[in-house]
This record gives structure tokens, C-alpha cells and sequence, in this order.
């Protein structure tokens, strides 16, 4: 299956990347051809095949009910591009 | 100063704790020749001041007697790892400036066992390449040319890891590796390369790419300065918990072990079409060494091969799209103001992220999105079970797999590829290693003959670092490579 | 009983379903070693792994999982031992990470089911399909700046238990007991403040209407609600929405709404073309998550009885009424003010004095039990005395109002004021010859057969007492002097 401009703009939108519209065919031309080639997996039967996550056998680590961390504030704004009064902040949300 | 760069880690080592050299004159001697070889723009911050007080206190605890595992010795950083105070910035335009307060589990470890460090090497975008020519500071040079003498890729992404150590520009450099990244490069600038288990190296303060498959590990000149970087690098980490409680080996006393006994399996599937007549001869070469030094050759199938790369462009790009979500110019890096918060996101994105980067996100999110998960995500999970299996029936049999790293040597900057799919194959042979968690070490084998290096790739068992170590030696000691690149600081041409 | 709201064209059924978001009590987050508490400075509780800097990793709370499982086994639900946790992916500026950690196909705690008690007094069990554990988001504030959200991220990572109901639920009202009784349970077990005025609970309503016995209509999704009324309100609007947007023959859009506090009505939040797509996955930075059946069986020996095993045990062993049980069970602290008071008195009478005397007070007051000036062991106290006949019920409804405004015990108040009940019986027969002798010719009338006038003179009597003469005696000696000598 084929995906055409529409479908990139799509994508585009949901990673919240801006793609100027002249970008779109060729982007779709690129993205098409990577496809096509992961499409050599469709050769494989794979209905009975557990699906991996990870390659990890043991189990997920827990840790205890401390607070061990936080109060960082310095660390946490010093690279920001715009903060005011320890909020960071961005251009105005509406919902 | 060209004598100090002479000495591999091991013997620098042994002359710091002599106190025959210093480690202040050490890394003077490699900040020198990071100067000196400043064209191949493997650095993309050099610290000298950082590195110099480093070594003076390396060069205190040496005189007070309790010098750590790698203790004075200079190390260079992949971009990738979050080094405390120093800019980090996965050689993206987004992370642009992007000084961490925190610094990565790996390297802490090299710090605490003395390491010193140079500074910070390019890579690709994000990791995102097989040439390091996605970085936003421009690609790194291989030192090693032709006899065109035209300018090469030192692979990716941890290009600048390569180049800088095979240039010695640095003694040892981290790198990390997802699909290849530290084993292709290690193979384009004849150095040594291990990515380890999956789990061994923590990934905490690693800039990330794929979680699932990426690893750090050691680049080195030679298999034992390996060893010794990688017992300083390993360790169980609370904050990665992905990491294993099981103990490193003894990797140093593994060295010497040789192979005599083990059974060692020879892939049919790793031929591959289009691959260099010279890289075939050098893994039956290979194969032949091991012969030689008393291990049985097995003729052993891993079937799923070739499905592996094309799920591991499913995989990657999907787990990737997820783990760069976070870059969205609201808290660190790269900014592009605009209006609206998604216009922000979008402008800022759009910006921030090169090519390469922006496909595999858009490839990622494809995959992922409704409508497609099965028939994508979901299909190259199963295909990477099988290929996990594979390897699991076939270490029932054999200790170890030897394979060829690379198609082909190291080609050159800029070539112009149309088809992305192209340079995805550079990966072919090292691919299933990270699908399926194994450890996997790259050491130079020989020159093709336009004097280019070309590497092996042992594969190893879970968790069996030492075993890889032993046939490493062995192969190392058996191609006697000694060749030097072309383009070496201290003069090496 | 039924449930059918009546629109123009006929009857119609509405049908609801809730995902409760409520906040696990723990220490530190779920992912990160930050405080989860609430009211820090903004951005204060957030560790790196919060701000979702470039190779932080999470880790896993312990804790914050076997509050899951606690909350799971007090819902009498199936407890999965190997769960998952997946990515749900969308940017918004409180979601640092650019997705939730979440669990979408393997949650912790699958089946369950929760009673709510109906208006008539019956029961009803309300399906429980899943709960599992997430990450809060954190805050967006808009009213700072005239172009400018602030965002603080103290909330970013606190562990959230969704818990998702089945559609089981038929009117506003159901659906407000289903939270009260949720919260109620979550705050027996402690895995949850239940505190909806700071977001410790919030509710997503799922509503849709049907003509009855037909399938399921389209639902529309209200976010984020947190007061009961508010549920309730939304509920309401919705259900009107809907049926007149049916019965004018349009279509429901399956789509997510607010509820508007300053107007009532819910409105559309986001438009399908902006539909979200959250590509969820296994979060590959973390693994399967295991728990053992012993961990399980460790954490069920440990629970608190809940308000359905008290209920029964207070009708069955005391002799409760059905409404008393289920009034003091309601909420945690009256059960457990319950039990103490009730520990060596009259049980029965300890509930009526609590239903009537002490709820009345509190609501008049506006008070809560937990600033109540009297204590269970004032309370148990105050009926001491009734039952040892030291004061009459009468005496001690003055009683418990005096100890209620100033926090004496009975004790206190029935000495200061002197209201100790007479029983005294050579006191008692004086007063009631005085009385006799007062109205003699209602005496006559009494003994030709007016009985009706017995009440009267126990009137009579008391008021002389000013209210301390012992009824009981009262009565029986009343009954000899009028009847004897006749
Ligand atoms: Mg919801
Ligand atoms: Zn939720």
C-alpha cells in the first residue's frame, strides 16, 4: 500500500513536524521506498510467533517508597529557552 | 610527543604507574594531537582544560598509590552520553548548547576508575547513520585513504569514536551502538569494537535512540585495552532497569585463554549478494586462523537473517519517533518561536532535526499508527523473536559465530545515494546482534587491496563478554595488524 | 424501577460508564524519587527524570504497585501477575516525555465488580472491566500572561490508578453513587486521599442514549471531572443533548467534551480531524512487570475489612438497620468512629444516636467528623448514661447539643446543669400526688374511661420535673396511683 501525500501530511502532523507542502511528494516517494522493502517480511508466517518486546529475561526492578530526588529546580531550568517564576513556559494553550 | 602515542592502554598504564610518564604529559601529548588532526573533525568539543585538571588528579592518586583501573588514561565521549557541565548534544541542532547536569552512568564509571576525559566526538544525528555524515557539525574523516586519497566515512554513527582513535586523537573512546554503530565504524578504521549484552552498560544519561537495542561500548586500539575499558565501563545499574545483576567476567584473564576446544559457527546466510570478494577471503581467512589455533569450525544456519534489517527498520524508527517526542523546545535545546504551542512544536522540530532524523521519526510514526501496528510493529516483533531463536538453537551447538562486519571498507563522504534503503545496508551484518540482545566484537583483520581496513565480527553468547575476548585475541594475534591509518597524529605516514 | 427518560418522540435509556483517575497515596512518584505530595512550589517536586531530560530512564515504584493490587483486591477483581507498560503517545506541554507511561493491553488488575446501593434501598453490582497503573500529567496554567501558558510539572509522574467501569450504570444518580461508593473503598484501603477538590479523583464520563433494547448508541466521552455534582451535572446535560439531537434525526459524534462549570453544558473539546492516534507500544525502557501470587495472597492478608463486610457484620451480629449499616459504612471515619464508640455500649443505640443526632449536627454545622468536638469515647459515654438510666433520651438530645458546642464530656454537662434524671421513687410519687391533687377533676374523667389522658398526666409529671424524672417510673407509678384507687 502506497502512501501518498495526504498520509505524510498526516504523519507529519501527528510527529509535529513542520513539512513544507513542495516536501511532501518527494517525502512520500522516500517513505514509500523504505515500505516496500520492509515488505520482504510479509514473505514470513509468522501467526503462531510470540511477538519480542525485549530481549531482557528478568524481571522489572522495583525501588522503595523514598523520595530520593527532586528539589532540583536549577538543574531542571538551566538549559531553558523561556521560563518566569520557576514555570516553564510556552506559547499561550487553549483547550 | 609521538612516543607517548605510541603506547596502547595497557602499556600507558603500566608507564603511569611506573611513573615513567605522568598522566598530565599523556594527555597533553593526545590533546596535541587532536590539534594536530583537527581536519578530521572527530571532536566536536575538545576540553582541554577539563582534561588537564583531570590528569593532575589522576596523577595525584597515583602518587599516593591507589590508582583506579584505567587511571590517567585519555578517553574520548560520543556526543550520545550526558557528560556533566560539558555540552552534549547528540550531534543535533536541537540539543544545540544543551549543557547536562548530570552525568551518564558509563562514564562515570571511566571517571571513577581515573579515566580522563578529552572531550566529545561526533556521530551521527541522534545515532542515526552508518557514515556519520548526519552530524550537524559536518562529518567526521576516517583517517585511513585509499590511494585516491579521497576523503572517507569512518562509519556510524560512532564515527568520531573510530576516526579518533584509529588517528589516535584519543587512547580509548566510548561509543554506542543500536544496529552497528560502534562495531561498522571499528571496521572502517581498523580499531577494536565490542558492543556488549544488552543490559551490560547502562544506558542511564545515554541520549537515546532505539532503547531496546542500544548498548555502549568500548573502542580501542588493541583486544586487551578493550578488556580493560570494558571492566571499568560495565556495571549493574539501579537507574536503568534494563540493566543485569549478572557479574562482569574476568575479561582480562580472558585473553590468553586462546581457543582450543571451543566451536566456533560459521553462518551460511552471512553471504551475501554484492559483497566484496575481499571481504569473503578475509572471513575465510579468519575462519582459518581459528582452525589454526585449535578451534572446530561449524557450518551453522541462522535462517531469519535477511529478515533482520528490515526489522530493524521497523523497530528502531518506531521506538526512536517515541524517545525524540520529548524534543520539543520546551525545557532544553533549540527553540523556534511561534504563535501557538503546536506551531512551536512543529517549527521547532522541523528545525531542530536533519534529514535522516526526520524520516526515521516520520517512518516510526507510521509504523505505529493506527491502522499499520500489526501489520508493521508488530509483525518485526515476531521476526524478531525468530531471530532471537536462531540464535539460541545455534548456540546449543557452537561458543561463538564469526561473520564479516561489514560488506564492504569504508566508503566515501558524500557519496551520493538516492535509495536510503542503500546505506541501511551497511548494517546487514550487524543487525541481528542488537535484535536479539548478543555481544558482539569488531577486530581489524586486514587491508583490502586498495590499503583499506576490513574488519571480523565474533558473535558470542549472552553475557559470555570473556569469550568473545579470547577469540578476539586470537584473531588479533593471528592477522598481526600493525598497518597504520594514513592520516595518524605523531606521524604515522 | 425504572430508569427511562421520556423525550418527545418516547422513551429512551441512557447508558454510562466512568474511568476514575485516581491518585495512588505514595511517597514518591511512580517512575521517579520525587514527592508526589501536593502544594509544593511550582516545579519543585521534579527530578530529571520528570523534565523528561535527554537519557533519563524510569524506574519503578514498589509501593505504588501494591497499592494497584490493594485497590484491585478490595474491588474483587482479578489480579494480574504479569502486566505491561506501554507508551501512549501525544505532545502536549505537560506531557514532558511527549507520552504517558501507561498500560493499555496487559493492565495490572483485570475483572472486578462494586456494589452501589439504589435510592428504594436495594443493591445493584456495577462491572469494574480493568484498572491500571499511569503517569499524571502536570499543569498548564493559562491565566499568568496574556500569550503565554506557564507549565509546572510537580503532578508530571504521580502514579494515577484508572479505573474503568463497564457500562452498567443507567442514571446521573447511579453514577454518582458508583463514585461515592469508589471513593469510599479507595479511602478504606488508603490507596487513595479520594480528595476531589485538589484532583486526587477525577472522573471521565462515557454517556450514551438508546431506545430500550436496542444496542448501543454512539457515547460521547466528558473529561476530567471532579465533584460528584458536577458528574452528575454533565450526566444530565449530556443525556438532553443527545436525545434532542436524536429525535431532531441527527447523528452523536463519538468525540471528547468539557464540562463547562460557568454554564453547565458539556461542549466539544477537540475535532475529529484532530482525532488523536497515540500509537501506543511497550515502553522499551522498561520490562514485563511480575508480581507473585505469594505477593498478592501477603497484600489480600493484610487488607482492611471494607464497607460491604462491615455493613453485613453490623445488621447480622448487631442488629443494625439496613439504612443505619449503610449510613455508617458510607465513609471510612464514621465506621471507624462507629466502632469505637460503639465498642462498650449499646450498639444499636450508638448508630441512632450517630444517624440523628450526631449526622444532624454535623450537617447543620457544616462540620466533618474529623473536627467533631465529640469524641467516640463521648459519644459512648453519653449513652452510657441513657442506658443506666442516669438521664432520659430526652435530656441527652440538651446534653450532646452542649457537648457538640463546647467539647465537655456527659458527664460534665449533666452535673454543671444538673439534669441528672430523677429516680428516685419517693421523689417521683410527691410529684406525681402534686399533680394528682392539681387536676382532680381530670382524674375523674380519666377513671370513667378516658384513657387517652394517661399521656397528659406523664406530661404533667415531667414538666414538673423539668425533664428528669425517670420516664419508666414515671409511667408504672402513675399507672398504680390513677388505676388502684379507683
Ligand atoms: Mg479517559
Ligand atoms: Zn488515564
Amino acid at each position: 500500500m502506497a502512501v501518498d501525500k495526504t498520509i505524510v501530511a498526516k504523519i507529519a502532523r501527528l510527529a509535529r513536524i513542520n513539512v513544507p507542502d513542495e516536501r511532501l511528494e518527494p517525502l512520500a516517494a522516500e517513505l514509500n521506498g523504505i515500505l516496500n522493502w520492509i515488505a520482504e517480511l510479509d514473505e514470513l508466517k509468522t501467526d503462531h510467533v510470540a511477538p519480542l518486546a525485549s530481549v531482557t529475561d528478568h524481571a522489572l526492578p522495583m525501588r522503595d517508597d523514598v523520595v530520593t530526588d527532586g528539589n532540583c529546580l536549577d538543574d531542571i531550568l538551566s538549559n531553558v529557552p523561556e521560563s518566569a517564576s520557576g514555570f516553564f513556559v510556552v506559547p499561550k494553550v487553549v483547550e | 610527543m609521538s612516543d607517548l602515542l605510541d603506547l596502547n592502554a595497557v602499556e600507558a598504564r603500566k608507564a603511569l604507574i611506573k611513573k615513567s610518564i605522568s598522566a598530565v604529559e599523556l594527555t597533553t601529548a593526545y590533546l596535541g594531537a587532536a590539534e594536530a588532526t583537527a581536519g578530521l573533525n572527530n571532536y566536536v568539543n575538545l576540553t582541554a582544560e577539563h582534561a588537564l585538571s583531570m590528569a593532575a588528579e589522576s596523577d595525584k592518586r597515583i602518587n599516593e598509590g591507589a590508582p583506579g583501573l584505567l587511571e590517567g588514561l585519555p578517553i574520548g565521549v560520543k556526543d550520545l552520553f550526558c557528560t556533566k557541565g560539558v555540552t552534549s548534544t547528540a550531534c543535533s541542532n536541537i540539543l544545540r548548547g544543551f549543557v547536562p547536569p548530570y552525568e551518564s552512568t558509563v562514564t562515570s564509571n571511566l571517571w571513577n576508575a581515573g579515566g580522563v576525559m578529552l572531550g566529545k566526538l561526533n556521530c551521527d544525528e541522534f545515532a542515526m547513520g552508518s557514515g556519520n555524515e548526519t552530524s550537524v557539525y559536518g562529518p567526521a574523516i576516517n583517517p585511513w585513504q585509499g590511494s585516491d586519497k579521497v576523503d572517507l566515512v569512518p562509519g556510524g554513527s560512532s564515527g568520531g569514536s573510530a576516526s579518533a582513535v584509529a588517528a589516535r586523537s584519543a587512547l580509548m573512546a566510548t561509543g554506542t551502538d543500536t544496529g552497528g554503530s560502534i562495531r561498522q565504524p571499528a571496521a572502517f578504521c581498523g580499531v577494536v569494537g565490542l558492543k556488549p549484552t544488552y543490559g551490560r552498560c547502562s544506558r542511564w544519561g545515554i541520549v537515546a535512540f532505539a532503547s531496546s537495542l542500544d548498548q555502549a561500548g568500548p573502542f580501542t586500539r588493541n583486544v586487551a585495552d578493550n578488556a580493560l575499558m570494558m571492566s571499568a565501563m560495565a556495571s549493574y545499574d539501579l537507574k536503568d532497569s534494563t540493566s543485569t545483576k549478572i557479574p562482569l567476567q574476568d575479561l582480562m584473564g580472558a585473553l590468553d585463554r586462546g581457543v582450543k576446544g571451543l566451536k566456533i559457527g560459521v553462518p551460511r546466510e552471512y553471504v551475501m549478494d554484492g559483497m566484496d570478494n575481499e571481504v569473503v577471503n578475509l572471513w575465510e581467512q579468519g575462519q582459518a586462523w581459528l582452525r589454526e589455533a585449535g578451534a572446530e569450525l561449524v557450518d551453522v544456519s541462522l535462517p531469519h537473517t535477511k529478515y533482520a534489517l528490515p526489522a530493524y527498520y521497523i523497530i528502531a524508527p518506531a521506538e526512536a519517533s517515541s524517545n525524540l517526542a520529548r524534543y520539543d523546545g520546551v525545557r532544553y535545546g533549540t527553540r523556534v518561536d511561534a504563535d501557538t504551542l503546536d506551531g512551536m512544536y512543529e517549527a521547532t522540530r522541523a528545525a531542530g532535526f536533519g534529514d535522516e532524523v526526520q524520516r526515521r521519526i516520520m517512518i516510526g510514526t507510521y509504523v505505529l499508527s493506527a491502522g499499520y501496528y500489526d501489520a508493521y510493529y508488530l509483525k518485526a516483533q515476531k521476526v524478531r523473536r525468530l531471530i532471537k531463536d536462531d540464535f539460541d538453537t545455534v548456540y546449543q551447538t557452537v561458543d561463538a559465530i564469526l561473520t564479516p562486519a561489514t560488506p564492504s571498507a569504508a566508503f566515501p563522504v558524500g557519496r551520493k545515494i538516492d535509495d536510503p534503503v542503500t546505506n541501511f545496508l551497511n548494517d546487514v551484518f550487524t543487525v541481528p546482534a542488537n535484535l536479539a540482545g548478543l555481544p558482539g566484537i569488531v577486530v581489524p583483520g586486514g587491508l583490502t587491496s586498495n590499503g583499506l581496513p576490513l574488519g571480523l565480527q565474533v558473535l558470542g553468547r549472552p553475557f559470555d563478554e570473556a569469550g568473545l575476548y579470547r577469540v578476539a585475541a586470537v584473531l588479533e594475534d593471528a592477522a598481526g595488524f600493525t598497518f597504520k591509518a594514513a592520516r595518524i597524529a605523531g606521524g604515522g605516514s | 424501577m425504572s430508569n427511562l427518560v421520556s423525550g418527545r418522540t418516547g422513551d429512551w435509556e441512557v447508558v454510562i460508564g466512568l474511568e476514575v483517575h485516581a491518585q495512588v497515596t505514595s511517597k514518591a512518584k511512580l517512575f521517579s524519587g520525587a514527592s508526589a505530595s501536593f502544594g509544593a512550589a511550582p516545579n519543585e517536586n521534579v527530578s530529571l527524570v520528570d523534565a523528561a531530560m535527554p537519557g533519563m530512564l524510569p524506574v519503578i515504584n514498589r509501593e505504588c504497585v501494591y497499592q494497584a493490587i490493594r485497590t484491585g483486591l478490595g474491588l474483587k477483581a482479578k489480579i494480574n501477575l504479569k502486566s505491561v507498560f506501554d507508551r501512549k503517545n501525544y505532545f502536549y506541554a505537560d506531557l514532558p516525555q511527549g507520552y504517558q507511561i501507561s498500560q493499555f493491553k496487559d493492565p495490572v488488575v483485570g475483572e472486578g465488580v462494586l456494589r452501589i446501593v439504589l435510592a428504594d434501598g436495594s443493591t445493584r453490582d456495577i462491572g469494574i472491566e480493568r484498572l491500571h497503573l499511569e503517569q499524571d500529567a502536570g499543569k498548564s496554567m493559562h491565566d499568568q500572561h496574556p500569550s503565554k501558558s506557564y507549565i509546572d510539572l510537580n503532578r508530571t509522574g504521580i502514579a494515577l490508578m484508572e479505573i474503568v467501569s463497564r457500562p452498567d450504570m443507567r442514571s446521573s444518580a447511579e453514577a454518582a453513587s458508583y463514585v461515592r461508593k469508589l471513593r469510599s473503598i479507595l479511602r478504606y484501603l488508603e490507596t487513595c486521599d479520594g480528595n476531589m477538590e485538589e484532583g486526587s479523583l477525577r472522573a471521565d464520563v462515557n454517556v450514551s442514549v438508546r431506545r430500550p433494547g436496542e444496542p448501543l448508541g454512539t457515547r460521547t466521552e466528558t473529561k476530567n471531572l471532579n465533584s460528584l455534582r458536577f458528574i452528575q451535572l454533565a450526566i444530565d446535560h449530556e443525556v438532553v443533548r443527545q436525545i434532542e439531537v436524536l429525535e431532531d434525526g441527527g447523528e452523536i459524534d463519538q468525540e471528547t467534551r468539557l464540562f463547562d462549570i460557568s454554564t453547565g453544558a458539556t461542549r466539544t473539546m477537540r475535532s475529529k480531524e484532530d482525532a488523536h492516534d497515540y500509537r501506543y507500544f511497550p515502553d522499551p525502557d522498561l520490562l514485563p512487570m511480575v508480581v507473585t501470587q505469594d505477593e498478592v495472597d501477603e497484600l489480600a492478608s493484610c487488607l482492611p475489612e471494607l464497607p460491604d463486610d462491615i455493613r453485613d457484620r453490623l445488621i447480622g451480629n448487631y442488629g443494625l438497620s439496613a439504612y443505619d449499616a449503610s449510613v455508617i459504612t458510607e465513609e471510612r471515619e464514621t465506621a471507624l468512629y462507629y466502632e469505637a464508640a460503639s465498642n462498650n455500649a449499646d450498639r444499636k443505640l450508638v448508630a441512632n444516636w450517630m444517624t440523628v443526632e450526631l449526622f444532624g449536627a454535623l450537617n447543620k454545622s457544616g462540620q466533618s467528623l474529623t473536627d467533631c468536638l465529640v469524641s467516640p469515647k463521648m459519644l459512648s459515654a453519653l449513652v452510657g448514661l441513657i442506658s443506666d438510666g442516669t438521664i432520659s433520651g430526652r435530656i441527652a438530645k440538651d446534653v450532646f447539643c452542649e457537648m457538640f458546642e463546647t467539647g465537655k464530656d456527659a458527664a460534665t454537662v449533666v452535673e454543671e446543669k444538673g439534669l441528672k434524671q430523677v429516680s428516685d421513687s419517693d421523689e417521683i410519687e410527691v410529684l406525681i400526688d402534686e399533680v394528682l391533687a392539681a387536676n382532680q377533676d381530670k382524674v375523674l374523667e380519666y377513671r370513667s374511661g378516658k384513657d387517652k389522658l394517661f399521656g397528659f398526666f406523664v406530661g404533667q409529671v415531667m414538666k414538673a420535673s423539668r425533664g428528669q424524672a425517670n420516664p419508666g417510673m414515671v409511667n408504672e407509678t402513675l399507672r398504680i396511683k390513677l388505676d388502684v384507687s379507683s
